[in-house]
Parts: structure tokens; C-alpha cells; sequence
């Protein structure tokens, strides 16, 4: 008998597994295929990776390039976090700082993050600091209204029951608000990284040197395919890594809870 | 020291006099309670019956202090009830738990937020917790408990904190029957052990029956106390029994009279 966690990866393979059969069927052997056979997307990932395959101008340059990415979005998204975190919290707690700031942040919400490229080049110049002001601005909005969201719906009986126990005022914040707001909070930070891994390929693709946006970027432009392919999975597998993690440590921390424990 | 036993020998745990309450419903006042007077002694078990729009409820939140009275004096040992506070445990009937705490910490929340010191603390957790039956869920989280149990955790967390006026809202509202009977008879156990001062809202004559040394009859549009009598029945007492049944078209007409 196979397990059941067991069986789930199994079933969670099947599509992938499947998808490769018939990326493979439908390509190789082809003399003019605009997509490389997925074996030799895997040559090229294992030469990127280690080198020893072409030894050009990429060869065992991912981690490099990996580096570079993992660091725009950690670094955009901690900052984002920082910053997003404390300002939703006043903003759903603080009447006036609500009234003051709510209507300009709503106000600049619905400009997509990519709209801001142009401005972020001029301001910052061609370079990674567009890149870390993007992946800052798309994981800022996320944090942002989660957090609001968040700490303005507690349950009023909460407050009650604190009240009536013998939280003081003061206390009620860090004893009752932050952890009923936490999942909320939670979902905010895991959306927002989710963000930052899309935003971080946009920001690379305007002439920053390094980084996964911008080798898949730079290799489009040589025909490289099986590099922009390559690139691409390596992103995904990035992304994916980087929400498990997120989640893991949400399971530990939100373990109370019927959504996430 | 003398001086200071005599007036508390003399005066009510809770006073409540001329207590009026005024909604504002769509800009229209709503008169909830009209000229409330109840004066409930230490350890009394009262309860509070009457049917929804009575001001029952509104009454026990003016008494917690989450609502001011627009009109009269409400008062516990003769002070001003000025806002809720530790002496005046309410146990709601949606349980009001912190979803995020463990049963033990639910218990402990009161203490432990009171700057109680730890050891004191985990001692006061041990006590209640085991009062109420829950000793092998002191780690579980409130939503692996059934309704019954969350609701014992309320009580707990109530007792735990000192409170001295147990104020309950319907608290077995929203139990199987067979969970509210053994809740009944818990608190009843626990009421006569510790001989806290009960208030507990119902609509339920018999639940209030059975429990009650005395009963507050309310009667809605606008909200006031229509009639206040003792229950005298000895207890452990007996639905079927028909002084019981006696007091159950006692207090039926007590309510119907006054729709």
C-alpha cells in the first residue's frame, strides 16, 4: 500500500510529468522547432548550474545570477514589510492617520506596478535600483491592505472579553489586535512575496547585468531559448521555495488557527 | 476593620436603581429599559427571564460596564460601576475565547494580564482547568473544542481571574440539550463550591428554574422588571416534579400576562 502522503506526490506529479511527455513528443527530433526539446532544456539548466557542457559566457553562472535576484526580492520585500506593516496597523487603528493617508494610498493602488518602471528609470537610473523599487512597491500594497484588513476586523467581542478580564487599554493592542490580526497579516506577507518574485523579472529586463530577468532577458536576444527556458524554471522553482518557506513558518506560527494550523 | 465587615455585611454586591437605557435606532430612541431596580446579594444565583427586546441583556452589559446607563445608578459594594473590570467576569454565549491561545492560556489570559507572577499563574491554569473537566485539552486550541467545552473554558477563564459577580448571557444558548443539562448541573456544582455571585440571562423558564434562588421577570416595549420572586425548591431539583411544574405556569403567566 502506498501512503497517503505518498499518493499525493504521486498525483501532484502526474500533470507535470505529463506536460514534459508532450513537450517532448511535440519537439524533438524537429528540425525547426521554436521551443528546444526538454532534454536539452535540461543540458542547458546542468551547464548554467555546474558548467562543463558549452563553457561560454553563462556557463556556471546561475548561482550568480540567482543570487542577484533572491537578493533584490528579499531585500524589496523586507523593506516593503518594514514599512507596511507599521503604517497599516496606524491606518486601521488610528482614525486620523486612516483619514489622512487611506485616500492618497487607494488613490495610487490601482497604477500597476509595471506603469511604475519609467518613472522608477528615470528617478534611479538603468540599473537594480529600479529593479528593488519595483519588487518594493509590489510587495508594499499587499502587506498594506492585508495588514489593514487585518487589524480592523477584530471581533468586537475580543475587546470585551479582554476588557472584562482586565487588559487595559493600552495593553489591547499587542494582547488582542496583533494576534487576531496575525492570519491577516500572514496572507498579506505571503501574497506580497508572491508579488515580489513577479515584479523581480520586470525590474531585471531594463539593463541590469545580473539576475534571472536578466539572462532570460539578454538570452532572447541571442536565440538562446533553452536559457530563457531555463531561466524561467529556475524562477519557478525559486518562487515555489520561497512560499513553502513562508508557509512552513506560518503553520508554526498560526497553528491555532482553522485556516492555516 | 469591624466598621468596614458591617457595611459590607450591609450592603448589596450589586445595586441597581432607576436604570434606564436609550438606543439610537436609525436616529429614532429606542427605550431598551425603563427605570430597572435590583438589589442582588453575595452569592445569590439570579436569573434574568423574559422574552427578546426585554433589555435583559442589556441590563448584564450595563452591569459588565461595555454599555452606561442614559438614566440611574448602577453601583457593586456601593461604588459607581464606571467600566468593565476583572470583578465582573461575563460569560457570553458566542464564548468570546482567543482563538489563538490554548485552553490554558485562555484560563490564564485574566491573570496573566493582571501581572500575576508565574507561578501563581500555571497554579490558578491548573485549578480552573481541572474544575471544569478539561484537563486533557489544557494544550488543544479553541476551535478543536465542541461548543460545550469552549463554554467551560469561558467559565474558567472567569473564575480564574477572581471574579466575584459571574455575569452570564444566555450562556447555554446555543448547546445540544444534553450538553446545556451537564453544563447546568457543572455550574451548579461549581456555584455551590465557590459561592460566587450569579447573574444569568435566559429565556428559558425552566432553565431558570433550576438554576435560580430567585427570578427576575422582564417584559419588552419598553424593557422592565415586572416581577422579582425567590425559589425556594430544595435542590438537587426535579423538572418532573410537580412543585416544579407549579412554578413553571407560575412564571408562564409571570410572562404571558405582561405581552
Amino acid at each position: 500500500m502506498i501512503s497517503g502522503r505518498g499518493r499525493a506526490i504521486g498525483l501532484s506529479l502526474a500533470a507535470p510529468l505529463l506536460f514534459l511527455a508532450f513537450w517532448h513528443l511535440s519537439t524533438a527530433g524537429q528540425p525547426f522547432s521554436l521551443i528546444p526539446p526538454p532534454l536539452e532544456v535540461g543540458r542547458q539548466l546542468w551547464d548554467l548550474t555546474f558548467g562543463g557542457v558549452w563553457d561560454d559566457l553563462y556557463s556556471a553562472t546561475l548561482l550568480e545570477h540567482a543570487l542577484a535576484s533572491v537578493g533584490r526580492v528579499y531585500g524589496g520585500f523586507l523593506l516593503a514589510a518594514a514599512l507596511a506593516l507599521p503604517l497599516g496597523m496606524l491606518i486601521g487603528r488610528v482614525a486620523l492617520v486612516r483619514s489622512l493617508l487611506d485616500p492618497t494610498l487607494q488613490l495610487l493602488r490601482p497604477i500597476p506596478v509595471t506603469a511604475w518602471l519609467p518613472l522608477a528609470m528615470i528617478v534611479f537610473g538603468i540599473g537594480p535600483r529600479s529593479a528593488f523599487f519595483l519588487v518594493f512597491l509590489g510587495a508594499f500594497y499587499p502587506i498594506l491592505v492585508n495588514t489593514v484588513f487585518g487589524v480592523r476586523s477584530v471581533e468586537g467581542r475580543l475587546f470585551e472579553a479582554a476588557a472584562m478580564l482586565g487588559v487595559s487599554p493600552s495593553a489591547v493592542f499587542w494582547k488582542v489586535v496583533l494576534p487576531a490580526a496575525l492570519p491577516s497579516i500572514f496572507t498579506g506577507l505571503r501574497l506580497g512575496l508572491g508579488f515580489a518574485w513577479v515584479v523581480i523579472v520586470v525590474g531585471e529586463m531594463t539593463g541590469v547585468q545580473t539576475g534571472l530577468g536578466a539572462i532570460i532577458m539578454e538570452a532572447r536576444q541571442l536565440s538562446r531559448t533553452e536559457i530563457v527556458i531555463s531561466g524561467m524554471v529556475v524562477i519557478g522553482l525559486l518562487g515555489f521555495l520561497s512560499d513553502a518557506l513562508v508557509q512552513a513558518l506560518g503553520r508554526r506560527l498560526l497553528r491555532w488557527s482553522p485556516q492555516h494550523g | 476593620m469591624a466598621d468596614g465587615m458591617m457595611t459590607q455585611a450591609a450592603l448589596n454586591i450589586l445595586d441597581i436603581s432607576g436604570v434606564t437605557k436609550c438606543f439610537s435606532f436609525n436616529g429614532e430612541p429606542i427605550l431598551a429599559l425603563e427605570g430597572a431596580n435590583l438589589a442582588v446579594r453575595k452569592g445569590e444565583f439570579v436569573c434574568l427571564i423574559g422574552p427578546s427586546g426585554c433589555g435583559k441583556s442589556t441590563l448584564l452589559r450595563m452591569i459588565a460596564g461595555f454599555e452606561t446607563p442614559s438614566e440611574g445608578r448602577l453601583s457593586m459594594w456601593g461604588a459607581p460601576v464606571s467600566g468593565p473590570g476583572p470583578d465582573r467576569g461575563m460569560v457570553f454565549q458566542d464564548y468570546g475565547l482567543f482563538p489563538w491561545l490554548s485552553v490554558a492560556r485562555n484560563v490564564g489570559f485574566g491573570p496573566a494580564a493582571r501581572g500575576r507572577p508565574r507561578a501563581e499563574v500555571e497554579a490558578t491554569i491548573k485549578r480552573f482547568v481541572d474544575m471544569v473537566g478539561l484537563t486533557r485539552f489544557a494544550d488543544a486550541y479553541p476551535h478543536q473544542l465542541s461548543g460545550g467545552m469552549k463554554q467551560r473554558v469561558a467559565i474558567a477563564r472567569v473564575l480564574a481571574n477572581e471574579a466575584e459577580v459571574v455575569l452570564m448571557d444566555e450562556p447555554f444558548g446555543a448547546l445540544d440539550a444534553m450538553t446545556r443539562e451537564n453544563l447546568q448541573r457543572e455550574l451548579l456544582e461549581i456555584w455551590e463550591r465557590t459561592r460566587l455571585t450569579v447573574l444569568f440571562v435566559t429565556h428559558a423558564i425552566e432553565e431558570a428554574i433550576l438554576l435560580a434562588d430567585r427570578i427576575v421577570v422582564m417584559s419588552p416595549g419598553p424593557g422592565r422588571i415586572v416581577a422579582d420572586e425567590l425559589v425556594s425548591l430544595p435542590r438537587p431539583r426535579d423538572p418532573t416534579d410537580p412543585e416544579f411544574n407549579a412554578l413553571r405556569r407560575r412564571f408562564s403567566a409571570l410572562l404571558g400576562s405582561h405581552h
